[in-house]
């Protein structure tokens, strides 16, 4: 029998996430035989542009590379500019990045969930969700000024202090976070649909996670206990207790399918939450910053020859910036890497063999910062004929899959 | 599991390549009120050697591989790997930087996608980025230019190839397109 598959083209634009991506699907029936992905469509140049600027201009570029993860590049970009020239940072201004990083995690991780209950129909939850959101981007307004793109984080340490008189209401948005929990894990872990949905689609491996080098949830959800703050605990994390967080402690199996990489970020909101409640403890006093007046900052970088890596764990896993400096006004090398990059490849495995209407749920699960499923062509071979199905056609399909396999 | 020392590491490395190891550094870093450490390696080494000592990586653990890094010298091009080892337990994981310096007129690098898959994605931008031929890597489409750009230009160098013209020091003249020689000697 002739086996005739058909290439379907998703991407490369999708309004509700940040970036653009295209994947190439062979399709066989409905089932996905092959997949080819194409990014690319957003790539600004943002290392060519740090090339030509100081290291104090590229802290407000790198914040940019990702509005979701606008505390994470510039953590992992300012580690690497000390490493690199030799700077410490004092305790206190270790402890505030901490405290960032992780309201951070507990945004990101809510919006996720949020996106995760849309593509699988379930808009409800997108809404329970983000209005839950809606409290931590409330105290980063309140602590930082932004409720994205802190502008907290300098190099040496941080420009803005947490004073006595904040930390209540901090403590208020963690017991807010406490109550909510509940909630939210109900309905996720608990409710018989969403199971249906996501138990044992998009399986990535823990041979293929370590091949393909995978990083941040989708790799802890597939087994692996791997996570920056744990391994190479940098900055306030190497006071604090922070373990690597595998679905086995929630269901006691590992299955590295979509539903696991749901436990791995739940649970994670709650250790984000314990986090920041060690930190708010012992918290240490005095400066925030090895040199306030940035001239002279500056000039020290001028005079500083050296390389030096980065290394922080993202809601999506571990970002990496590699700088160095030649005693130059501007460094000789940036090098930035976000956790997406890593699990670009991954992809492939996760989608072989799952539905067209599984494809939004497979590729929302590693928490893309990449977006896609704007447009989809359908190209029939035989004829020549196009057929372009829209986002809502896609998500209709995504939708329709969930009311039939709903007892 | 057993965990090696960084100096043993180095020292492994050492046995098996000797002079071909031209450069290995330790840097120890401390954080946190309680000054805990966890170490970096730096090692330079010659491109002849470089895939033996990829695979002599692989025999102490599966890495996990993050980027590969470059650097447009003038003479050559330095490509850096990084990679970490030992994941799982607290304080324990080893951050390794490889060197390996490519001359201009040969740049040519052995693939390490069949020993990590998932080098596949940087060596595919180092591709299209420098200009840098990955043997044996099959041949895909651009990953982050448009498919119709320029064979012949490369972002991240920084000689006649780039995107920008060189002054006579071989530095970047700012972040403006200059097309006549008598701009670039004006600006010099």
């Amino acid at each position: 029998m002739n086996k005739k598959t058909y290439s379907i083209p998703i991407g490369p634009v999708h309004p509700s996430l940040e970036e653009p991506m295209t994947f190439n699907f062979e399709i066989y029936g409905e089932r996905i035989e092959k997949v080819y992905l194409a990014p690319g469509d957003n790539h600004r140049g943002i290392e060519f542009m740090g090339r030509q600027r100081n290291p104090i201009q590229i802290i407000y570029l790198a914040e940019r590379i990702c509005g979701i993860c606008s505390a994470s590049h510039p953590f992992a970009f300012c580690q690497a500019v000390e490493n690199a020239a030799g700077i410490e940072v004092p305790e206190r201004g270790q402890y505030i990045r901490v405290i960032i990083a992780e309201l951070e995690r507990i945004h990101s991780h809510i919006l996720w969930a949020g996106i995760a209950g849309h593509e699988l129909g379930f808009d409800s939850v997108l809404y329970i969700s983000w209005r839950a959101r809606e409290e931590v981007l409330d105290l980063l307004e309140y602590l930082t000024g932004n409720r994205i793109n802190y502008g907290v984080f300098m190099i040496g340490g941080v420009r803005r202090d947490i004073s006595e008189e904040q930390i209540p209401r901090i403590r208020k948005t963690l017991e807010y976070y406490k109550d909510v929990y509940g909630k939210i894990e109900d309905i996720f872990l608990k409710d018989p649909t969403i199971a249906l949905r996501t138990k044992n689609v998009g399986v990535l491996t823990k041979e293929d996670a370590l091949r393909l080098c995978a990083v941040g949830p989708t790799t802890r959800a597939s087994g692996i206990k791997k996570d920056v703050r744990q391994d190479q605990p940098y900055s306030a994390y190497a006071d604090l207790e922070v373990k690597a967080i595998t679905p086995d402690v929630f269901s006691g199996e590992i299955n590295g399918d979509v539903y696991d990489r749901i436990i791995v970020r739940l649970l994670e909101l709650v250790q984000s939450i314990q986090i920041i409640e060690q930190c708010l403890e012992n918290m240490p006093s005095g400066e925030i910053v090895a040199e306030k007046k940035l001239v002279k900052l500056l000039n020290q970088l001028k005079k500083a020859k050296g390389e030096g890596i980065g290394r922080h764990e993202a809601p999506r896993g571990e970002v990496f910036h590699y700088v160095k400096l030649a005693e130059a006004e501007v460094p000789e090398i940036w090098k930035a890497r976000a956790p997406t990059y890593n699990n670009l490849m991954p992809w492939a495995p996760m989608l072989l063999g799952e539905q067209i209407a599984d494809i939004p749920i497979v590729v929302a699960s590693t928490d893309p910062c990449i977006a896609c499923m704007d447009r989809v062509t359908i190209l029939n071979k035989a004829n020549g004929r196009k057929d372009v199905l829209t986002k809502k056609d896609l998500h209709e399909l995504s939708v329709q899959k969930t009311r039939r396999i709903t007892p | 599991m057993e965990y090696m020392k960084p100096e043993e590491i180095i020292e492994l490395f050492k046995e098996k390549f000797n002079e071909s190891i031209t450069n290995s550094r330790i840097e120890i870093k401390t954080a946190g009120s309680k000054k805990n450490s966890y170490s970096l390696i730096w090692l330079e080494i010659e491109l002849k050697v470089f895939k033996e000592a990829v695979k002599l990586l692989c025999t102490i653990q599966f890495p996990h591989f993050a980027i590969i890094s470059d650097n447009d010298t003038g003479e050559e091009v330095k490509l850096t790997y990084h990679f970490s080892l030992y994941y799982g337990e607290r304080f324990k994981e080893i951050s390794l930087n490889i060197t390996t310096n490519l001359p201009k007129n040969n740049l040519k690098m052995p693939t390490i996608t069949d020993l990590i898959p998932g080098a596949q994605t940087s060596e595919r931008e180092m591709k299209e980025m420098m200009g840098i031929t990955f043997e044996n890597l099959p041949d895909l489409p651009n990953v982050f230019l448009p498919i119709d750009f320029s064979k012949d230009v490369f972002p991240f160098r920084k000689d006649e190839k780039g995107v920008y013209p060189l002054s006579k020091n071989g530095k970047h003249i700012g972040g403006n397109i200059i097309d006549n020689e008598e701009e670039v000697k004006k600006v010099e």
